[in-house]
């Protein structure tokens, strides 16, 4: 046991932890500033003097009212991005190919993830659940997803991707995207056939729906209202523990080690006797995992699921990926969370500060915007060059 | 019996007919050389063997073993170490990081330990560069360290594949000193090389190819005086 736990490199478990911490902290201060001045700038405008009529508030004591709540969705819906966003990035290290179909595969995660739950609900077992048994029934909805969603990228790996590894770049990718289409028609086929519904409803159970509130933040006349949904905790919390097993997993760990040779040579890594193809399914085996997660904790958050519910978060975490440094784990994190940031912010308060001109229906502009700008200013990314160049 | 043995081995890149019928042995604690022009296909020789790529016909036997059908990771666990041209060093591990890859299939770490240190006592500069990464390495240094990591599987046969190119005059000489010390110590050695003379002043042994085939086969004190080794690659009249 003691050996065991010398074993462990703390090093690479409080690294990732920093990192996050930081990219969160940072984004949301970045952004928030940026909306104060934004709401300061605007308060003595037509923009803010609507917003004094109708609610007799000022634009900046709206801004800051808002605030807590804003971040706090920004970096759920972050963490949930940037465990997607591994997925992409670890496919692209190890393969230099951008597997379209990840999507699909998260969707089919949240689909297993909230059948089982449905399932348990009809047999009556969610509402007699004790706090701790709905605790036990996620994590069991969760870890189902995750096995889903890996065993699939596994298969759709072997069958769709290996059998094309010597073609040009364009054939693999094409493949991608059939069998993302693919996936979504059998979703739809399944669900039609089974429960003759295409939008399933995470059941309501357990205490996730609550609030916890901390009091009031007096800032002036001002009272901020702190608090946080149980639900918020949950995605934050499972998502910042995948991210972490991941980082340790790819730095700390053999197979990590073989991963990441692989990523960077895969010929000479078969000459060190790495078996590559299992190198590369494991790969894929794990961004199924992380997605899988991230599907389950997408319909706990969000609710309502769909056959094509893997679509825009899919794109999104893509964009994110692209963001960070495609290939760059740390950068699919950074990526995640500034673009689930920046996104929540824009949705939240484009709103108000466009007089209702443009609402959070626009908020999907800023993640392409920033997909568009990246890859024509700087194709590298934030975090600089991809971890499988050579040097 | 031989240790690594070639009978009649055909190997095609798509439509180009790249090996012509290959037949080579190589002997325990021989270094044997093969020398060539570019595209006479010693490089392909050797990716052949590790399983890099598969012959279209004839055997190759590793320890009596027939490895031509098998992936490159089952020939290394057969006993092959190939440090391919180019050295492919992984340039964003570290040197210790590269070092422990080559010795991924070896479960005992003591194992491990003791060859590291004997490819420091080997390379005493990649000792100072052990945590560096390896693509911050100078070329000789790079191809210190491919060396070095081959021998972390103690391979039962070493493969080199041209460990002279874009090295140095004085660093070629160390290279290929430290060669002829594994050969000493008992490791065997197939050494593809274009710098003919250096080669032959350490094999035993030497093949010469020719687009493909082999032309000449002889002892390596014998290939220095063969007007047609002499011509076309040592440069003499």
């Amino acid at each position: 046991m003691n050996r065991f736990v010398q074993s462990i490199n703390v090093n690479e478990l409080i690294r990732p932890l920093g990192q996050l911490m930081v990219f969160s902290l940072g984004s949301a201060i970045a952004l928030s500033g940026i909306a104060l001045m934004l709401a300061l700038v605007l308060d003595q405008t037509a923009v803010g003097l609507a917003l004094q009529d109708k609610y007799n508030v000022t634009l900046y004591t709206y801004t800051l009212i808002n605030l807590p709540q804003v971040v706090i969705d920004g970096l759920t819906i972050g963490f949930v991005y940037a465990a997607i966003a591994l997925g992409y990035t670890m496919v692209y290290g190890v393969l230099e190919f951008i597997n379209f179909a990840h999507s699909e595969i998260f969707a089919v995660g949240a689909f297993i993830g909230v059948e089982f739950l449905i399932a348990m609900d009809s047999s009556g077992l969610l509402r007699s659940a004790s706090i701790g048994m709905s605790y036990l029934l996620l994590i069991l909805a969760i870890l189902l997803g995750m096995v889903a969603a890996g065993g699939l990228a596994v298969t759709v790996e072997r069958v769709a991707y290996r059998p094309l590894r010597g073609a040009s770049r364009l054939v693999p990718l094409i493949s991608a995207i059939g069998v993302s289409f693919l996936l979504q028609d059998v979703i739809r086929l399944v669900e039609g056939l089974t429960t003759g519904d295409f939008n399933r409803i995470f059941p309501s159970f357990g205490n996730f729906d609550q609030r916890l509130n901390f009091g009031k933040l007096a800032l002036g006349a001002t009272n901020i209202n702190l608090g946080i949904s149980i639900k918020s905790i949950i995605v934050i919390v499972a998502a910042m523990l995948m991210l972490i097993g991941l980082n340790y997993l790819v730095n700390a760990t053999r197979i990590g080690k073989a991963i990441r040779a692989v990523a960077q040579d895969r010929h000479t890594a078969s000459l060190m006797g790495i078996n590559v193809n299992r190198i590369i399914s494991i790969t894929f085996l794990v961004g199924g995992l992380l997605g899988g997660a991230a599907g389950v904790l997408y319909a706990l958050k969000f609710t309502r699921i769909d056959p094509f519910v893997g679509f825009f978060p899919g794109l999104k975490a893509f964009a994110a990926a692209v963001l960070g440094g495609i290939g760059n784990l740390t950068g699919a994190l950074l990526g995640g969370i500034v673009l689930g940031m920046l996104e929540t912010f824009a949705g939240s308060y484009m709103g108000v500060f466009t007089m209702g001109a443009a609402g959070s229906e626009y908020k999907d502009i800023f993640a392409f915007s920033i997909l568009i700008l990246v890859l024509i200013f700087r194709p590298q990314g934030l975090m600089g060059e991809n971890v499988g160049q050579k040097a | 019996m031989s240790l690594l043995s070639l009978n009649n081995v055909h190997s095609h890149y798509g439509h180009i007919h790249a090996l012509k019928g290959i037949s080579l042995d190589v002997n325990k604690g021989e270094i044997v050389t093969l020398i060539g022009s570019n595209g006479a296909g010693k490089s392909t020789t050797l990716r052949t063997i590790s399983g890099m790529m598969h012959p279209t016909s004839g055997s190759i036997t590793l320890n009596g073993v027939d490895i031509s059908k098998m992936d490159p990771h089952a020939i290394v666990l057969a006993g092959l170490g190939h440090v391919p041209e180019g050295r492919g060093i992984f340039p964003k591990l570290t040197v210790k990081e590269n070092l422990e890859m080559g010795a991924f299939t070896v479960t005992d770490r003591q194992a491990v330990e003791e060859r590291m240190e004997y490819g420091f006592t080997l390379f005493p500069r990649l000792k100072e560069r052990v945590s560096q990464y390896g693509g911050t390495l100078s070329g000789g240094e790079q191809q210190m360290l491919a060396i070095a990591r081959g021998l972390m599987l103690n391979p039962s046969i070493l493969m080199l594949d041209e460990p002279s190119m874009g090295l140095a005059p004085v660093l070629v000489e160390l290279i290929f000193d430290i060669i002829k010390t594994l050969n000493e110590k008992g490791t065997t050695v197939l050494l593809v090389e274009q710098n003919a003379l250096m080669a032959l002043s350490i094999a035993h042994r030497g093949y010469v190819l020719q687009t493909g085939e082999i032309v000449v086969n002889d002892s390596a004190a014998n290939l220095k005086m063969n007007p047609l080794v002499q011509k076309a690659y040592l440069g003499m009249d």
